[in-house]
C-alpha cells in the first residue's frame, strides 16, 4: 500500500511538472497551430538560469526560502525573455509559410539553444542546490512524499488556476481565446494579433520555467540534454489531453506522469521512456484529438 | 557612364543596406542598438556566469558581453537587409541564383555536361590515391550522408511527409548486418540487400499506423518511434548487446582477399562511390515518373490529389518504405566501416542531422541534398577548431535556411516535358 | 428509357446538430446536363462532397452504372480516390490545383488513376513505361488544347490566369477518364465573355466525350441556356426539378430565391 502511495504521489509529482510544460505547448499550438520544438529548452534554460542565480545567491548568505523565490523570479523572467525573442526570430518571419518551415525552423532553434548552453556553461551534470526546506509537518511521511513533491504539486495547482482564470477573465485572455479560434477574424476585430502571440509564448515560457526551477530542486541536478525528453513527453501530455485545449494539457499530462510511475514501478524501470513514447504513438495513431479535443473536419 | 551607375547603384545599395525596414540611418542604428542590448540582457546569465555549486567559485566571462553586443548590433543589420531584400524577391522567387543558373547551362550543353562529368568521375577515381586514409574515411562518412540524405529526400522533399525518426531504419540496417554477422558469419554483399529489405519492411510496418496523421502530428510520431527502437536496442541487452555495442564487425570482403584497412577503406570508398551512384540513378527516375509526379501533388493539396483518384495511403506508404530502404543499406554500409555500432550512435540528433542535410541543401533536389551533405558533413571535418560548434551552426543554419531561404541552397527544378517539338518527352533532367 | 448513370437516393448528411442535406434525391442520365442550383448555403457543395466521397453520408444511397446498363453500384464511404477510379470526376468551388507543377503535369496527375507504371518501371524506364508515359503526355496535351491552354503549356499552374485555371481544372478532371464529370460552380468569377466561352466547351465536351455533366452554378443565365434538367436545393431538400422553363415557372423557387442577394 506504502509503495501504490509512493508511485502515485511521485507520478502526481511528474504530471505537474509536465503540466506546466504541456501548458506552453498547447497554448502555442491552439494560437499559432505550431509544434514549438524549442519548447523544452525553455525549462532547461530556465532550469539553468535558476541554477546560477541561486549558486550567486547561496555565496552571499541569503536565507533559503528567499533564495528560492528571487531564483525562479528570474528564472521566470529570462525564460520569457527568451521564448519571446524565439518567437520574434525563428516563427514571425514565417507565418503564411508551408506548415514545416516553422516545425523545421523550431528543430533547428532546439539544437541551436541546447548546444549554447552546453558550450557557455557545461556538459557535464550540474549538482542543485538544495533550495526547498524541509517541512516539520511532513516529517512522519517521509517515506511516501517529500517536501519537494509537495511544492510541486502544490505550485502547479496554483499555476493552473491562474492560468485558468487570466484565460477566462482578463482582456488578454479573451483576446488570446479568439485568436485561437480565427486568427483573421481576431485581426478584423482590432485584436493585436502579434501581441497576443507573444503574450503566449512569454505566458507558456514563464510555466515552464518555474517547471524547470521545481524539478531541479527535486531532481538535484541539471544537464543541457534535460529539456529534450522532458519537451516530448509533455509534447505527449499535451497530445493526450488534445493540443490546444488547456485543462486537457492539465489532465493529459496527470495522465503520463501517473501511467509512467506506475508502469516504472511495477514492469520495468529500465523502459521508463519506452512507455511515454509508446502512449504518444498510440494515442496519436488511435486518438489523434486527445482526451478532451474534437475532431477537425476538413473543409472543401 | 557606366562606371557613374555603378557608382550610384553602389551607393543605393549601401543605404539600402543601412536603412532596410527602417526609416533612417539615426532610426536604423536604434534599432540595432536596443537590439544589442536586449541580446546582452538574454545572454547574460547564461553565457558570463559559471557558478561551480560544489566549490562555491564564481567565473564571471564579461568579455562575452562585449563579443554578444558586437555581434548582434551588425548582424540586425544584415538580418532587416535579408529580410526586406527577401521581401522585395518574393515576386521573383523562382528565378535561379548564379549557381543555379550556372549549373542549368552546364546541363544544358551536352559537350559541357558530358565534359564536367567526366571531370567529376575522374575527381571520384582518383581521390583515394590522391589523399590519405584519413581523408577517405572522412569521405565515405559524407558519402554515407548523401544516400541517407537523398533516401529521406524521397520521404521529406519529394512527399512532403516529415521523419524525424528516420535514424530507426539506419539503425535496424546495421543492427542487421551486425547481428547476423556475429551469430551466423554472413558477410556485406547478403547483408546489404538484406538490409534493404528489412528497411523497407519496417518502413511499411511503421508507416502504415502513422501515415494517416497531418504533417506536425507525424513529425513526433516518427520522432517518437526512432526512440522507441534506439531505447529498445540500448535495453534489450541479451540481443543487441546493450549500450555497449557489437564489435568486430567484419569489413566488407573482396572474393575472400584479406586486406589491409588502407585498402579495405578505398574499397569501402568505391563501394560507396557506386552506391551513390545508384541512389542518384533512381531517385532521378523516381521523381520524374507516375509516382514521383503523384508525390509532389501529394505534397501540394491532399484533397485534390484523391478527388484526382490517387490514394494517398499508398502513395505515401511507397515514399515512406522506398526512403526507409535506403536507409537499411546506409546502415549496412556504416556497420561495415566503423566494425563497431552501439545505439549511441542512432539518437535523434543524427535524424536531425539528415534531415538538415535535406532542409538546408534543398528539399526535392539531388544536387541540394548532395551540396547539403558535403557543406554539412566535409567543412566541419576540416575545420576541427570548430567542431563543438558544428551542432550551435547546424541549428542556427536550420532556422537562418527556413527564414530566408525555404526552397534550400540549390532549389529543385522541375523537369520540362516537351510535346511540341517532337512526339518525344526530351527532359531537361536534374 | 436508358438508366441514370447517379442516382441519389434519399442522402442525409449531418453535422453535429445540423442537417445540411435532407433526404435529397437526384438523378443523372447518360450524356445529360443536369444542373443544380440553390442559395448559399443551400448545400449545394456538400452534396458534391457526398457523393464524391469527400463526406460519408448519414444515410441514403448513392449509386453509380457507369454504362447506364441497369447494373448500379453503391458508392457511399468508398474514398474519394476509389470513386474518381470509378469514373466519376470533380473540380472545386475554390480552385484546387497543384500550384507549383505545371499545367501539363496537373494533368498528368489526372491520368494516374488510369496507368500503372510502378516503382519498378520508373526506376527501370522499360518499354512498357516508356510508352505509357508518352501515351500520357500526349494525351494531356490533348485535353490541355482542347480547354484552350495549350499556350501555358510548361507553365506553373499558379502564374496563369484566374479564369483559365478554372479550365485547368476541367481539363485535369476529364484527364481520369470520368462518366460523369461534376463541376463546382465552374464559372465563379468569370466575365460574360469568358462565361459564353465556358458553355461551349461544357456542351462539347458532352458530345465529344459522350459523358454526362452535372454542375452547380449560380450564373442563371448560363444554367437555364444549357441544362437538360434543373435540381433546386434549399436548405439540404430538393424542392424542385425540372427543365429550365419548369424551373423558371416554380413558385417554390421563386420563394426560395426571393430577398436573397444578387445570385439569382
Amino acid at each position: 500500500m506504502e509503495y501504490f502511495l509512493e508511485l502515485l504521489l511521485g507520478g502526481l509529482t511528474r504530471g505537474s511538472i509536465y503540466a506546466l510544460i504541456a501548458l506552453g505547448y498547447t497554448m502555442v499550438y491552439g494560437i499559432i497551430e505550431l509544434i514549438n520544438f524549442a519548447h523544452g529548452e525553455i525549462y532547461m534554460i530556465g532550469a539553468f538560469t535558476g541554477l546560477i542565480v541561486a549558486g550567486l545567491l547561496t555565496m552571499l548568505g541569503f536565507p533559503g526560502a528567499s533564495i528560492l523565490a528571487i531564483a525562479l523570479i528570474c528564472a521566470v523572467i529570462w525564460s520569457a525573455a527568451y521564448g519571446y525573442t524565439i518567437e520574434k526570430v525563428a516563427y514571425k518571419p514565417l507565418r503564411g509559410a508551408p506548415r514545416l518551415s516553422p516545425l523545421i525552423s523550431a528543430i533547428g532553434m532546439s539544437i541551436f539553444l541546447q548546444n549554447y548552453v552546453m558550450l557557455s556553461q557545461t556538459s557535464d551534470f550540474l549538482p542543485f542546490p538544495e533550495l526547498i526546506p524541509e517541512f516539520g509537518f511532513l516529517k512522519e511521511y517521509n517515506s511516501v512524499m517529500s517536501s519537494s513533491e509537495l511544492v510541486i504539486v502544490a505550485a502547479t495547482i496554483l499555476s493552473c488556476i491562474g492560468l485558468t482564470l487570466f484565460i477566462k477573465f482578463t482582456k488578454l485572455g479573451k483576446a488570446m481565446r479568439a485568436t485561437a479560434q480565427n486568427r483573421k477574424m481576431a485581426m478584423l476585430v482590432g485584436i493585436n494579433v502579434n501581441m497576443v502571440i507573444s503574450a503566449t509564448f512569454i505566458i507558456g515560457s514563464s510555466l515552464a520555467a518555474v517547471g524547470g526551477v521545481l524539478i531541479a530542486c527535486h531532481v538535484g541536478q541539471i544537464n543541457y540534454y534535460i529539456g529534450f525528453i522532458a519537451g516530448i513527453k509533455a509534447f505527449t501530455a499535451a497530445v493526450l489531453g488534445g493540443i490546444g485545449s488547456i485543462p486537457g494539457a492539465m489532465i493529459g499530462a496527470l495522465v503520463l506522469g501517473l501511467t509512467e510511475a506506475f508502469a516504472t514501478g511495477y514492469v520495468s524501470s529500465d523502459y521508463e521512456d519506452v512507455f511515454a513514447f509508446s502512449l504518444l504513438v498510440l494515442i496519436l495513431i488511435f486518438r489523434p484529438a486527445g482526451i478532451m479535443g474534437k475532431e477537425k473536419t476538413q473543409k472543401v | 557612364m557606366s562606371n557613374l551607375t555603378q557608382e550610384t547603384s553602389q551607393q543605393s545599395f549601401i543605404s539600402f543596406f543601412l536603412t532596410a525596414g527602417c526609416d533612417s540611418v539615426a532610426h536604423a542604428v536604434k534599432k540595432s542598438f536596443i537590439v544589442a542590448i536586449w541580446f546582452v540582457f538574454l545572454t547574460f546569465p547564461i553565457m558570463v556566469i559559471q557558478v561551480n555549486t560544489i566549490e562555491k567559485t564564481v567565473v564571471w566571462h564579461w568579455n562575452k558581453i562585449g563579443y554578444v553586443a558586437i555581434a548582434v548590433f551588425f548582424g540586425s543589420f544584415l538580418w532587416r537587409w535579408l529580410l526586406a531584400r527577401k521581401e522585395l524577391k518574393k515576386d521573383e522567387s523562382t528565378e535561379e541564383t548564379r549557381i543555379e543558373g550556372l549549373l542549368t547551362r552546364i546541363q544544358s550543353h551536352p559537350l559541357l555536361k558530358l565534359a564536367s562529368l567526366g571531370v567529376l568521375a575522374l575527381a571520384a577515381i582518383l581521390y583515394p590515391q590522391v589523399f590519405d586514409l584519413y581523408q577517405t574515411n572522412i569521405m565515405v562518412s559524407c558519402l554515407v550522408y548523401i544516400v541517407l540524405g537523398l533516401g529521406l529526400n524521397i520521404v521529406v522533399g519529394l512527399a512532403g511527409l516529415l521523419d524525424l525518426g528516420y535514424v530507426a531504419f539506419y539503425a535496424v540496417g546495421a543492427y542487421a548486418y551486425a547481428l547476423s554477422n556475429m551469430h551466423w558469419g554472413i558477410g556485406f554483399w547478403f547483408a546489404l540487400p538484406l538490409g534493404a529489405v528489412l528497411g523497407t519492411l519496417l518502413g511499411l510496418l511503421l508507416g502504415f499506423p502513422v501515415l494517416r496523421l497531418r504533417g506536425d502530428y507525424l513529425a513526433i510520431v516518427t520522432l517518437g518511434f526512432g526512440e522507441i527502437i534506439r531505447l529498445v536496442l540500448e535495453n534489450w541487452g541479451d540481443i543487441t548487446m546493450g549500450p555497449s555495442g557489437i564489435s568486430n564487425i567484419a569489413r566488407p570482403g573482396f572474393f575472400g582477399m584479406k586486406m589491409s584497412i588502407m585498402d579495405s577503406t578505398i574499397y569501402m570508398y568505391y563501394i560507396m562511390i557506386g552506391l551513390v551512384i545508384f541512389t542518384i540513378f533512381c531517385v532521378n527516375r523516381l521523381q520524374n515518373s507516375r509516382i514521383g509526379r503523384a508525390w509532389l501533388a501529394l505534397r501540394e493539396d491532399e484533397i485534390a490529389c484523391q478527388a484526382m483518384g490517387i490514394d494517398k495511403m499508398k502513395t505515401k506508404l511507397l515514399a515512406f518504405a522506398l526512403g526507409a530502404t535506403w536507409a537499411g543499406m546506409a546502415g549496412v554500409i556504416f556497420a561495415a566501416k566503423t566494425t563497431f555500432i552501439n545505439p549511441a550512435s542512432f539518437t535523434f540528433w543524427e535524424s536531425a542531422m539528415i534531415l538538415s542535410i535535406v532542409v538546408i541543401g534543398g528539399m526535392g533536389s539531388i544536387r541540394g541534398v548532395i551540396a547539403g551533405a558535403v557543406i554539412l558533413i566535409l567543412v566541419p571535418e576540416y575545420l576541427r577548431n570548430f567542431a563543438e560548434f558544428r551542432m550551435l551552426l547546424f541549428g542556427a543554419i536550420m532556422v537562418l535556411v527556413m527564414v530566408f531561404r525555404p526552397q534550400g541552397l540549390i532549389s529543385a527544378k522541375r523537369k520540362i516535358y516537351k510535346y511540341e517539338a517532337s512526339n518525344t518527352a526530351s527532359a531537361a533532367n536534374e | 428509357m436508358n438508366n441514370p448513370v447517379l442516382n441519389v437516393k434519399a442522402v442525409c448528411k449531418d453535422f453535429g446538430g445540423v442537417r445540411a442535406l435532407d433526404e435529397a434525391e437526384l438523378s443523372v442520365n447518360d450524356k445529360e446536363i443536369v444542373a443544380l442550383i440553390g442559395p448559399n448555403g443551400a448545400g449545394k457543395t456538400t452534396f458534391f462532397n457526398c457523393i464524391t466521397g469527400i463526406y460519408t453520408p448519414t444515410s441514403g444511397d448513392v449509386l453509380i452504372d457507369p454504362a447506364a446498363k441497369g447494373q448500379a453500384v453503391r458508392i457511399n464511404g468508398k474514398k474519394p480516390n476509389v470513386v474518381t477510379e470509378l469514373g466519376m470526376a470533380r473540380t472545386f468551388q475554390n480552385i484546387r490545383l497543384f500550384p507549383s507543377m505545371t499545367a501539363l503535369e496537373n494533368v498528368m496527375i489526372g491520368t494516374h488513376c488510369r496507368t500503372k507504371a510502378s516503382v519498378w518501371g520508373a526506376i527501370t524506364r522499360n518499354k512498357a513505361t516508356r510508352e505509357e508515359e508518352q501515351a500520357v503526355i500526349k494525351r494531356s496535351y490533348e485535353l490541355l488544347q482542347l480547354v484552350g491552354l495549350d499556350e501555358f503549356v510548361n507553365e506553373l499552374a499558379e502564374n496563369i490566369p484566374y479564369g483559365k485555371q478554372r479550365r485547368l481544372e476541367i481539363a485535369r478532371a476529364l484527364a481520369t477518364d470520368p462518366f460523369l464529370l461534376l463541376l463546382d460552380e465552374p464559372a465563379a468569377g468569370m466575365n460574360p465573355q469568358e462565361t459564353k466561352e465556358l458553355e461551349a466547351l461544357i456542351c462539347q465536351i458532352r458530345d465529344q466525350f459522350g459523358i454526362s455533366i452535372m454542375l452547380i452554378e449560380h450564373d442563371m443565365k448560363m444554367v437555364m441556356s444549357m441544362s437538360d434538367r434543373i435540381y433546386v436545393l434549399d436548405y439540404g431538400r430538393m424542392i424542385a426539378t425540372g427543365t429550365p422553363q419548369e424551373i423558371a415557372d416554380n413558385p417554390a423557387v421563386i420563394k426560395a430565391y426571393l430577398g436573397e442577394d444578387d445570385d439569382a
